[in-house]
């Protein structure tokens, strides 16, 4: 054993450019995608203008990634005297003059209409942040940052003091289970992966799964815009441990902006000897590549994502073999999803015990035996506080929802939240008290999947919501296996008749033995989960099928073919904004009399229930 | 026509290697806006990947386009959460404004509509992106006024 890794790490630490100014305050704007979506960049231009100006020195300005809440962006934190920061919300470009008047004490915040959360927030305090620990605090392309917050610090300590087979030993005691929805212990895949590699002589590889491919999920999009050197760190780990001296990372194109970080990081990486031949000075070297995806979601399966990787057509395979022994070019394979990859880190620095300690079940002796750790989820759709949530496993989905996500907005009720994106399911209001683990929501027919939680108000119908899936997924079977490429179709066919009111008695029992059929033979696991959003809201629905097939009623008031615009004479004051909006031209009225809605013209796009300023325009 | 040598420069970008088929495609959709048919022929050659391959690649992957889109694309995100807030009104108002359907391209070739699967902004949904320009939280009568704002610039 020797110290020189640690040393090095000491080095590269202590040569780290110091630029910061010991400025009173500290001003960050949070520059993820979301952030700049919604006008963060124009925020940071005009600070900097402002800045520049010279009128309110001093202070530190700094970039960082996403602060968690994304539906109040864009966000600036600001920091006084190091202590811990308070967030402005919605500070547009046009609140920033308002936003200096707060900080310099001019203004209060309250006067000039600008809201501010702390980490004392209930959006933050039920939060437990490991993977996100430096979310929204460092700049995600500086590597000095991301040093000074202890990254690499796990590396270094393995390539001094421990073994390959004692890492793998506390990775599966720390009980980290696949976070891309899998949930497969990783300590247990490395191992499969050594064996694999000692039977076959092959050598192995590792490959990240960035192919986040789930609608209404963003987790791993956002832990690669602000952490990217978790994942670099992670994988360095796991190649250690597996023997691997080449990585991949396999991303989607649709995110250019986490493609662009976790290039820099690489390249910063490689600059330092954190990456290379040698790393740290020690005889382990280990270098990564970075693949593009091509926007096909079956590539986030293993099978395909590794022959994709060799610039062929994502389709998956069946896997009598799998790919941890016969993966990427032949070659035994660790896959292991973005947020897996970043516990890695975490665990080795503060210890599998640590780790176990957290979520549910006792892990030490078998990682199969609850779910250990956090979770991250992205809490979107209907729900106040919208944005990415990193909670302890097993609290509840009443917990994630209610209080840390306020609950619904605009007055409306909860109805359903979908997780597990196309593989999941819905569940309904009496499921809010199960705790949230790998077990328990696959037990009640949905699962916790890769971690997309989309919250739908009463006003969601959720026969559009299962056309929905069947249709995303129609489009992205790849088309091998018969009961996935066609029973889509078919369910699709069925879905579409009973939104449009010609629903037939029987077509809940077809769907249910077509869904079944497709479960049971379909070649990879995402034909075999292709029909749960359809049988999940059929087990927790049921009515809302019979109304829509016997009553020819949609209760969400949701589909066109079943329902109608009409304007109320009392609330409507005759202002024509709903004639001049409508597309099809089918409001008819004069100016200060009540308008009325021309039935057969109509197409039911709602602009006219959108601009209404006087809540006239309902739909029966 | 296309010029053949900015091809060559994408293919020696990614050292004629076969693996990176995928991403060389990629560079010349960026590049022409689709998969000219010389460009498909000229990376069959060099990467000595059968034009068979790369026409599998070209019609299996959403990403690339066999003909020539638009000079804005415009993606309305289909993800779950966008979805559950009304990207589909969103679509229909973009198609009514545009007069075409979703895939297609308007017949001055300045703009194209797509659908996308998700582009992980669902915190601010519904979300559309036209050129590079992602749009937060679009209602269908705002769609009327932005592409009118695309067009003059």
């Amino acid at each position: 054993m020797n110290t020189n890794a640690i040393d090095r790490l000491k080095t590269l630490l202590e040569s780290s450019s110091d630029d910061t100014n010991d400025a009173p305050v500290i001003l960050t704007v949070h520059l993820g995608t979301c952030g700049i979506a919604a006008g963060a960049g124009k925020t940071l231009e005009t600070v900097k203008t402002t800045l520049a100006s010279g009128s309110v020195q001093p202070i530190e300005l700094r970039s960082s990634s996403c602060a968690g809440l994304c539906s109040y962006e864009p966000m600036v934190s600001v920091s006084r005297n190091g202590e811990r920061p308070m967030m402005y919300l919605d500070v547009t470009e046009d609140k920033v003059n308002d936003l200096f008047d707060c900080i310099r004490g001019v203004k209060t915040a309250e006067e000039c209409h600008l809201q501010i959360i702390t980490h004392d927030d209930p959006f933050y305090l039920k939060q437990q942040t490991v993977v996100f620990i430096n979310r929204g605090l460092i700049d995600p392309e500086s590597l000095d940052d991301a040093l000074a917050s202890g990254a690499y610090k796990g590396l270094a300590s393995i390539l001094d003091n421990m073994d390959p087979a004692e890492v793998i030993t506390e990775i599966t005691k720390s009980g980290l289970r696949g976070r891309g929805g899998g949930g497969f212990p990783a300590g247990v895949k490395w191992s499969s992966c050594v064996s694999a590699a000692e039977r076959t002589e092959g050598i192995p590889v590792i490959v990240c799964n960035a192919d986040e491919g789930d609608p209404g999920a963003y987790m791993d999009r956002s832990i690669l815009e602000s952490d990217p050197h978790s994942i670099i760190e992670g994988m360095a780990i796991g190649a250690y441990a597996i023997g691997a001296e080449e990585g991949y990372i396999y991303i989607r194109k649709e995110y250019p902006l986490a493609m662009e970080i976790l290039e820099n990081a690489i390249r910063q990486a490689r600059d330092r000897n954190l990456l290379g031949k040698g790393l740290l000075g020690t005889d382990f070297s280990f270098d990564l590549v970075i693949h593009r995806g091509a926007g096909a979601f079956v590539c986030g399966e293993s099978s395909a994502l590794m022959v994709s990787m060799s610039g062929m057509p994502g389709e998956p395979r069946s896997k009598y073999i799998h790919t941890v022994e016969y993966g990427y070019k032949g070659r035994p394979t660790v896959l292991n999803n973005v947020e897996t990859l970043a516990n890695v880190p975490r665990i080795i620095t503060r210890g599998s015990k640590w780790f176990a300690s957290m979520g549910t079940g006792d892990v030490s002796e078998n990682p199969w035996n609850g779910s250990s750790g956090t979770k991250v989820f992205s809490l979107v759709g209907d729900v106040k506080n919208a944005g990415l949530v990193e909670i302890p496993m097993g609290i509840t989905l009443r917990e994630i929802i209610y209080d840390i996500g306020g609950g619904i907005p605009g007055g409306k009720e909860f109805k359903a939240v979908q997780t597990g994106g196309p593989s999941g399911g819905v569940l309904p209001a009496d499921k809010l008290d199960l705790p949230v683990d790998f077990d328990t929501l696959t037990d009640a027919g949905s699962m916790m999947g890769s971690g997309g939680m989309v919250v739908m108000d009463n006003e969601t119908c959720m026969i559009q919501i299962a056309k929905y899936f069947v249709d995303f997924l129609k489009d992205e079977s790849c088309g091998k296996c018969t009961p996935c490429r066609e029973g889509l179709v078919a369910l699709g066919t069925i879905l579409d008749r009973i939104i449009s009111g010609d629903g037939r008695q029987g077509d809940i029992e077809l769907l249910e033995e077509y869904g079944q059929n497709m479960c049971e033979t379909s070649l990879c696991a995402l034909g075999q989960t292709a029909a749960n959003p359809v049988l999940s809201t059929i087990e927790y629905f049921r009515d809302e099928y019979e109304e829509h097939i016997r009553d020819g009623k949609c209760g969400a008031l949701k589909c066109k073919a079943l329902i109608e615009y009409h304007i109320n004479a009392e609330n409507c004051t005759g202002c024509t904004i709903c004639a001049r909006n409508c597309p099809a031209d089918a409001i008819r009225g004069n100016l200060k009399e009540p308008h009325v809605i021309d039935q057969e013209k109509c197409i039911r796009c709602g602009v006219c229930r959108e601009v209404c300023n006087f809540n006239a325009v309902e739909v029966l | 026509m296309i010029d053949i040598k900015i091809v060559d420069v994408i293919i020696e970008k990614w050292n004629s290697d076969p693996d990176f088929v995928i991403e060389m495609m990629q560079d010349v959709q960026d590049e022409f806006r689709y998969i000219p048919k010389e460009a498909l022929e000229r990376i069959s050659d060099r990467t000595d990947k059968p034009r068979g391959k790369l026409f599998h690649i070209a019609t299996f992957y959403r990403a690339f386009s066999l003909e020539q889109r638009g000079e804005k694309e415009i993606q309305v995100c289909m993800g779950t959460a966008c979805y559950v807030k009304g990207a589909p009104d969103v679509l229909a108002a973009l198609e009514r404004e545009l007069g075409i359907s979703s895939g297609e391209t308007t017949p001055d070739g300045k703009f194209t509509l797509t659908e996308v699967r998700c582009l992980g902004c669902c915190g601010i949904a519904p979300v559309i992106t036209i050129g590079n320009d992602v749009i937060a939280d679009v209602k269908p009568s705002q769609v009327s006024n932005l592409i009118s704002n695309y067009c003059k610039s």
